[in-house]
Formats: structure tokens, C-alpha cells, sequence
């Protein structure tokens, strides 16, 4: 993009931009400059401050600290509608447009063209399919909305936006469910809209598309600004490594010296994979050994987990525990043979908010005894005061709903309810994140004690310096295949952004031949 | 341990024994009890005998709620049942037509459980099917006509009592006896909070949530079924037009004043059935005192909005902040 001779005063500036969540800093100081006419890339993992920052900009969240200037004048949105006043415009991943309305009231959603307070269907009609031609977009806009591709229903949404005066767009992961040829024509109206002079923001997580239509970039990372750079001048490996690597700042985990025989094998992938999902991976997970996923966003880690926990169910492979062939269809089938799973997204997919601690707790291990063989009220306390004592779970009430625990503390809760079920396998899907610094560095001293007393653990992170600290072994993911293996002294947090790096620039060779 | 009364009860409790006290106000006669025939009589006998449909059915329904579904179907239960049951009763023996009548609810319950929870359809529209072709299926069972039946072992069921109480009264007592117990004392209750509160992460608990979902609904319509003999054996036959009719809607509402929230989660056996009482009181109540039965239907909103508010955490809040204020 022409970034022009004389720095032109940038069109959207935010200076500072601080916001906190309870304990947890999810934006910290950020820095940001959009200028007119350029598309710029937003990156960073799950969790780096993207949303957040998106949402400050646009009202969304109301900021702690700092000051968001638009075309010179300092604006303070306190909703998305008063943000679209302003001229900043945002389309989500999910179009938030009514797919039973047809496409010219979806366009004229509000203000409609009206006559004596009647409104005018063929007036309107008219004008949007003018408005959508400008896009290139030739299509009958009285269908409804929702006979068409997700594609068009967001070049309709950005059309929308964009006819609402809109200067600045900001465009939320739009291209996670479209096809590559729907991907093209998403671009190509982002050009066009970039060279009348609109000030494009674009969050995604591949990495091709970023090459192919950014100008800029910044990277967020831990709710901090990593930097922002030209796109042509920043090689893939170094961007990676601003996305994933460490902060000179932070305090570093420290690798702890190795000196164990190789634990014997506590379950066994072969093959394992999902059409469409995860490619056929093999993975053998031994007892007090932990793996390490490591990989971008995206590239296939929790997918594996999933798959490992028979969440998704696999549709080629095998799998033994112990050397025995088990069945794996259903997270029953895993929690039967002992397997645990802390997944993610542990408000959705991890605790029953309205229920005690307790309850949560020992809702796995009542799950894996059965309906016939209740624990006792004395078992269920006994229980949970053992582990909120071993893990010190504050506040110490077993009878407190979980839901009002801190997130740190609600993390302990469920690893409680999986260490309740004397496990032998672990997965643990981004355990630290989330959660403040305090409990951040406890939660890595409990996986390493876990993997002394002979569990087998797979755990993923977004936190190289983490994996690195913890980790035995680890299984490098891109584009949702296993590419790699590092063993023991391989480890480091150069050598893993190489493997995930040498992979991209094989592909980016592929590319450069094509 | 089942027949524990949480804190939360209270308001339900004041508020059936609200009632009560109005009752006794507009009737003198309300809280007398008289023998006759070795069965007992009087007003309060006769709001827990006519409260026992809804009762029954509110039992199932709070467990359907729990799992965070409803059943709409129940009263077109009772009606599939009660026409079964009135249809074999004077041509076989009473276990015979009982269990028929129970197996046909039990078939209805595994339908909607397998539409919910297998197949993923909402449960209002789920159960919606069985709503609208249940009626139909009692009225081909019965083929449009009332039948009429004489078999004194199955009117027992209405009429009879046991130890001068009234049979109906000790179904339900016996139901939530055994609802309590096969809930409560085994996993089932919790596992069962578990799915309703979050599906998602007691399916990746390794609880298995579509058998939670199915055993609500087949124990749900096992109870209509049972609600329905009761009905029919009180009239001594099967009327598919109108058995049952709308009591769905009263067992619903039975299960929201007893503090059950339509969101699933944490319930209570003893407070869904104590809804059903706080419900039929008031009919009970409105009849006595001469007021013509249309006032039923306005008192009862009434009453079913004071219950929400009494619960109502916003509510609460605002009583807080009003006496921190004061102090």
C-alpha cells in the first residue's frame, strides 16, 4: 500500500489503551495507528488482546486508560452504534444481519428510503442493487438474505457498513468459514474499498492470507504490544516469533534438568485422524512424560486433543492403552480407561457454573463409577476438601456455586475433578490461560509434580517459554497436521519456532513456484 | 435426605401456607375432616386428591426442566393412557390394563427422549409433536367415543383410599417417594443438574448426557401415564377430547413457582409438587368462596407472580440496597 512520502497524520490513532478483567490485564498500554487506505493485519493468539483491543476501539468495552483518535478528533464511543456514527464500522465472523430479510432491507436495515412514512420497496431495491454492483456483486437483492454464501452475506455486511459512512472497517476473522474462492472475492472488494481511502483492520489467523493482502501488521500478544511492522518486511519466522516467542520482559520459565528413564507407554495413536478435521497423526503418550502441542492458532492442537479425548470421534486409526486395543468413540469411553481432558474454554466446556465446588469436583468420577454406585455426601466432602487443600482452592468453601471462583481458581477446581478419577492420561488444553501470574506459576509447578507421580500428560500451550519448561517431548502442528517431533534435548524455543517455521517456508516456496 | 427442605423453599412454603390461611378465612369449614365409608373427607382432602394429576405430573416435568428441556406432551399422555386403560379394563385384569397404559407412557417418554436428545430438536417443538398426535392416537384408541367402564379395581384408582386417605393422594406420595429416592439416592440427581446446567461440559465429563435426557422423558411420561388412569378411573371412562387438557401447562407452572428454573439445573422434587398444591388450593379456594371460577384464572396469575417476585434475585437486590440504605 502507498504509504505516501510525508507521514500523513494517521486516520485512527489509540495511544495507551489499557483494559482489566478482575486480576487480569487483557490490554495493556497498546499503541495502534491505522492509516487511510491501507489494510492492516491485527494477529495474535487466543487470548492476546485482539477482541479486546477491537472492542475498546468500537465501544464494545468501556477502556481503563488511554485515548482512541479518529482524523484528528479524539472520539469516546460508549456503543458500537455510537462507533458507527463516528465512521468505524465492524463485520464479525458471524454476520449479525437477519438472513430471513431480504438483501435490500438487510442493506437498509433502519434507514429506509421512505414517502410519506411509507417505504419504498423499488426505491430501495434500486439503490441496493446499485450499492452491491460497486462491490461487483450482481445478485437479486430480494432474495433473502440467507439464500446466499456466507461470502456474499459478508461483502452484503461490509457494503452495509461501508455505505453507513464508514472510514474505518474492521473486519473480525471473516474469512474463517469461506472457501478460497470466496476468499478471493473478499479481497478484492477489501482492495477496491482500501483505494477509496478506507482504513481497513483485518483479523484473522492464517498467516497466507495476512501476505497476500496486508500492508501492515501488528502483533499483540499477552494483551501487550509485540510490535508493528511492514508486511514485505517481515519474514514469516520473525513474525511467528512475535507471535508465539518470548518477551525479554517477562520472567522466563526455566527447564528443569532431565535426568529419567523413559516412562513405559500409557496410550497409543496410530493413524488416529478425522477427514476434514485433524490429518492421521501417530502419538505415543508415555507415563510421567509430558508432550507438548505446540503451533499456531488454528494449526490443529485442540483438535488433537479432542480426538485424543474421543470428543470428535476418529475415522481412521486405533488406539491402546497399556498395550491393550480400547474403543474411543465418546468422552465415556475415555473417562472409563482413565483419561481426563481440561479443555479450553472452561466457561462453556469446563464447569457447571451453578453448581458447588464440590459437585463440580466430583462430577467426573461420579460420571466413571455410574448412576447405581453414588458417592456418599461424607465421600463428596471428603473429596473435595482433600483437593481444595492440595491445590489450594481459594476460597476454601466446597459448597461455593464454582461459577464465582476466580479463573485460576476455577482451573485448580477442574483439575481437581480430573485428579478425583485418579487418571492415568491428562490432557490439558491451554491451562494457563486466563488466569493471573500468581496462579499462572503454580499451575506449571502442579503439571510438573503430576508428571513425577508417573501420569502421562499432553498438554498444549500458546506459551512457548511454557512448553518449553514442562515439556519431555514435543509435537509440532501446522495447518492441522502433525509435522514434527522434538525429543528431549531438542527442546528450546528456537528450535520449536523453526519446526513450525520450516514448515512455512516450504510452503512459501510452493507458492513462490505457483 | 429427600424430603430435606433447602433454604430456598421457603417462599413456596409461605406461600401455600398463605393460601391455606385465605382458604380458611372465605371457607370456615375448610380445614374439617370427616370419615365416611372408611375414606376421609373436607376440603383439604379434596385439594391434595384434586391437586394429584398435576402433581404427578410436575414430578416428571421438574426433572424435564432440570435437563434444561420441557415436555408439552403430558396432557396428551394422560389422555393415550387413560383411553387405554379404560379401554381393556372390563375385558382384563386391572394389572393388565395398568400396565399397558404405564408401557404406553413409557414408549411416549422414550419418543420425545430420542427426539431431544438423539436427533437434537428443540424440546418445545420436540414434545410439540407428541402434544398435537397423542390426543389423536387416544381418540383413534378410543374411537371418538367416551368409553365407559365399570371395573371396580381400576375406578379404585380414582375413587379408593388407603387407610381412609384417598387413593390418588397416595399414588402421588408414593411417586415422589419413589421419584426422590431413585434421584436422589442414586447419581441420577446430580448428573442430571450436571446436563442441565452445562450439557457441553458434562458430556466432557464423561457423563453420558443423552441418557440423562432420555430417562427424564420416559420418567416424565411414565407419570402422565399414571396421572392419566388416575383421571380416567375418577370418571369412570376415557374422554380423549379433553383428559388432560392443558395440564401441561399447570404442571409447567407447578414447576416454576417450586423454584426450578426453565433453565435447567438445580430442582426440587418436594417444591414442584408443592407448586401443584399452591396451584390447586387456589382453585380449590376460588370455588369454595363463590366467586364465579373465571377469577380462578386471574388470581392464579397473580399468585404465580408474587411467588417469581418473592424469588426474584433482582428483587432481592433491591430489598438489600433499600435496607443498607435505611441503616
Amino acid at each position: 500500500m502507498d504509504q505516501g512520502v510525508f507521514p500523513k497524520p494517521p486516520l485512527l490513532e489509540v495511544k495507551g489503551l489499557t483494559k482489566t478483567f478482575g486480576a487480569l490485564r487483557a490490554l495493556d498500554q497498546v499503541d495502534f495507528s491505522l492509516r487511510a487506505g491501507e489494510i492492516h493485519a491485527l494477529l495474535g493468539e487466543n487470548g492476546a488482546g485482539k477482541s479486546t483491543l477491537i472492542k475498546l476501539i468500537t465501544g464494545v468495552l468501556s477502556r481503563d486508560a488511554g485515548t482512541v483518535v479518529l482524523d484528528g478528533q479524539e472520539i469516546a464511543p460508549r456503543s458500537a452504534r455510537e462507533a458507527l456514527d463516528a465512521g468505524i464500522a465492524t463485520v464479525y465472523q458471524e454476520v449479525n444481519l437477519l438472513p430471513n430479510l431480504s438483501v435490500a432491507k438487510n442493506l437498509y436495515l433502519g434507514r429506509e428510503p421512505t414517502r410519506f412514512g411509507i417505504v419504498r420497496d423499488g426505491e430501495m431495491k434500486r439503490r441496493a442493487k446499485a450499492l452491491l454492483e460497486g462491490f461487483g456483486l450482481h445478485i437479486d437483492v430480494a432474495a433473502p438474505l440467507g439464500s446466499y454464501s456466507v461470502a456474499i452475506q459478508h461483502i452484503a455486511a461490509i457494503a452495509r457498513a461501508v455505505d453507513l459512512s464508514a472510514r474505518v472497517l474492521i473486519l473480525d476473522e471473516p474469512t474463517a468459514s469461506l472457501d478460497q474462492h470466496e476468499v478471493a472475492m473478499l479481497f478484492s472488494t477489501m482492495r477496491a474499498l482500501a483505494a477509496r481511502g478506507i482504513g481497513i483492520i483485518f483479523v484473522t489467523h492464517f498467516l497466507d492470507q495476512v501476505y497476500e493482502v496486508t500492508g501492515r501488521i501488528t502483533v499483540l500478544r499477552n494483551g501487550r504490544l509485540i510490535g508493528e511492522r511492514p508486511t514485505a518486511a517481515l519474514p514469516r519466522i520473525e513474525l511467528i516469533r512475535m507471535m508465539l516467542g518470548r518477551e525479554l520482559s517477562e520472567e522466563t520459565e526455566e527447564r528443569a534438568a532431565r535426568e529419567k528413564t523413559p516412562g513405559t507407554p500409557c496410550a497409543t495413536f496410530s493413524n488416529f485422524g478425522k477427514t476434514g478435521y485433524v490429518a492421521p497423526f501417530d502419538l505415543e503418550l508415555r507415563h510421567g512424560e509430558v508432550t507438548g502441542l505446540a503451533g499456531l492458532l488454528g494449526s490443529g492442537r485442540t483438535e488433537t486433543a479432542r480426538l485424543v479425548f474421543g470428543a470428535e470421534r476418529a475415522d481412521t486409526g486405533s488406539v491402546t492403552s497399556e498395550g491393550k486395543p480400547i474403543r474411543l468413540h465418546s468422552p465415556r469411553d475415555a473417562v472409563r480407561h482413565g483419561f481426563g481432558y481440561c479443555p479450553e474454554e472452561r466457561k462453556t466446556d469446563g464447569i457447571v457454573a451453578e453448581l458447588t465446588v464440590r459437585e463440580n469436583i466430583v462430577l467426573a468420577l461420579q460420571a466413571k463409577l455410574g448412576i447405581a454406585r453414588p458417592l456418599s455426601r461424607r465421600e463428596q466432602d471428603e473429596i473435595a476438601r482433600r483437593f481444595i487443600k492440595l491445590l489450594d482452592i481459594r476460597p476454601p468453601d466446597p459448597e461455593r456455586p464454582i461459577g464465582l471462583l476466580s479463573g485460576g481458581n476455577q482451573q485448580k477446581a477442574l483439575l481437581a475433578r480430573w485428579l478425583a478419577i485418579d487418571p492415568k492420561l491428562l490432557v490439558l488444553d491451554e491451562p494457563t490461560r486466563g488466569i493471573d501470574v500468581g496462579a499462572h506459576a503454580e499451575i506449571i509447578r502442579l503439571i510438573r509434580e503430576l508428571c513425577d507421580k508417573g501420569l502421562a500428560l499432553l498438554v498444549i500451550s500458546s506459551e512457548l517459554d511454557e512448553i518449553v519448561a514442562y515439556s519431555d517431548r514435543v509435537v509440532v502442528l501446522r495447518d492441522r497436521a502433525h509435522v514434527g517431533t522434538l525429543g528431549d534435548a531438542a527442546i528450546s524455543v528456537p528450535s520449536i519456532l523453526s519446526a513450525i517455521a520450516a514448515d512455512a517456508r516450504a510452503e512459501a516456496a510452493r507458492e513462490g513456484v505457483t | 435426605m429427600m424430603l430435606r427442605l433447602p433454604r430456598r423453599g421457603l417462599a413456596q412454603i409461605l406461600a401455600l401456607i398463605a393460601i391455606l390461611v385465605i382458604d380458611r378465612l372465605v371457607s370456615p369449614q375448610f380445614f374439617d375432616l370427616r370419615l365416611q365409608d372408611g375414606r376421609l373427607f373436607g376440603s383439604l382432602v379434596d385439594v391434595l386428591n384434586r391437586g394429584a394429576p398435576v402433581a404427578l405430573l410436575s414430578l416428571g416435568m421438574v426433572l424435564v426442566i432440570a435437563t434444561r428441556g420441557i415436555d408439552l406432551s403430558v396432557g396428551a399422555v394422560m389422555a393415550i393412557s387413560g383411553a387405554i386403560a379404560a379401554s381393556l379394563a372390563d375385558s382384563y385384569p386391572w394389572p393388565v390394563a395398568v400396565a399397558a397404559a404405564l408401557g404406553a407412557g413409557l414408549v411416549c417418554g422414550l419418543w420425545n427422549g430420542i427426539l431431544v436428545a438423539v436427533l437434537g430438536i428443540q424440546p418445545i417443538v420436540a414434545t410439540l409433536i407428541l402434544m398435537v398426535a397423542g390426543r389423536g392416537v387416544a381418540q383413534l384408541i378410543t374411537a371418538g367415543r367416551i368409553v365407559t367402564f365399570t371395573s371396580p379395581d381400576l375406578v379404585w384408582f380414582g375413587t379408593g383410599a388407603v387407610l381412609g386417605i384417598p387413593a390418588p393422594v397416595v399414588i402421588v406420595a408414593s411417586m415422589l417417594l419413589i421419584t426422590g429416592i431413585v434421584v436422589r439416592g442414586s447419581a441420577l440427581g446430580l448428573l442430571i443438574e450436571a446436563t442441565g446446567g452445562n450439557a457441553r461440559a458434562s458430556e466432557l465429563s464423561g457423563v453420558g448426557t443423552d441418557l440423562m435426557i432420555v430417562a427424564v422423558y420416559m420418567w416424565c411420561s411414565l407419570c402422565a401415564a399414571l396421572a392419566g388412569i388416575i383421571a380416567a378411573a375418577d370418571i369412570m371412562g376415557a374422554d380423549a377430547n379433553n383428559a388432560g387438557l392443558w395440564l401441561e401447562l399447570d404442571a409447567i407452572l407447578a414447576v416454576v413457582i417450586g423454584g426450578t428454573s426453565l433453565f435447567g439445573g438445580r430442582f426440587s422434587l418436594v417444591l414442584a409438587v408443592c407448586g401443584a398444591l399452591i396451584i390447586q388450593a387456589m382453585n380449590t379456594g376460588i370455588l369454595l368462596s363463590g366467586y364465579p371460577p373465571e377469577f380462578n384464572l386471574v388470581v392464579k396469575a397473580a399468585v404465580v407472580l408474587i411467588v417469581l417476585l418473592v424469588q426474584s434475585p433482582a428483587l432481592a437486590s433491591i430489598t438489600t440496597a433499600v435496607r443498607k440504605a435505611r441503616a
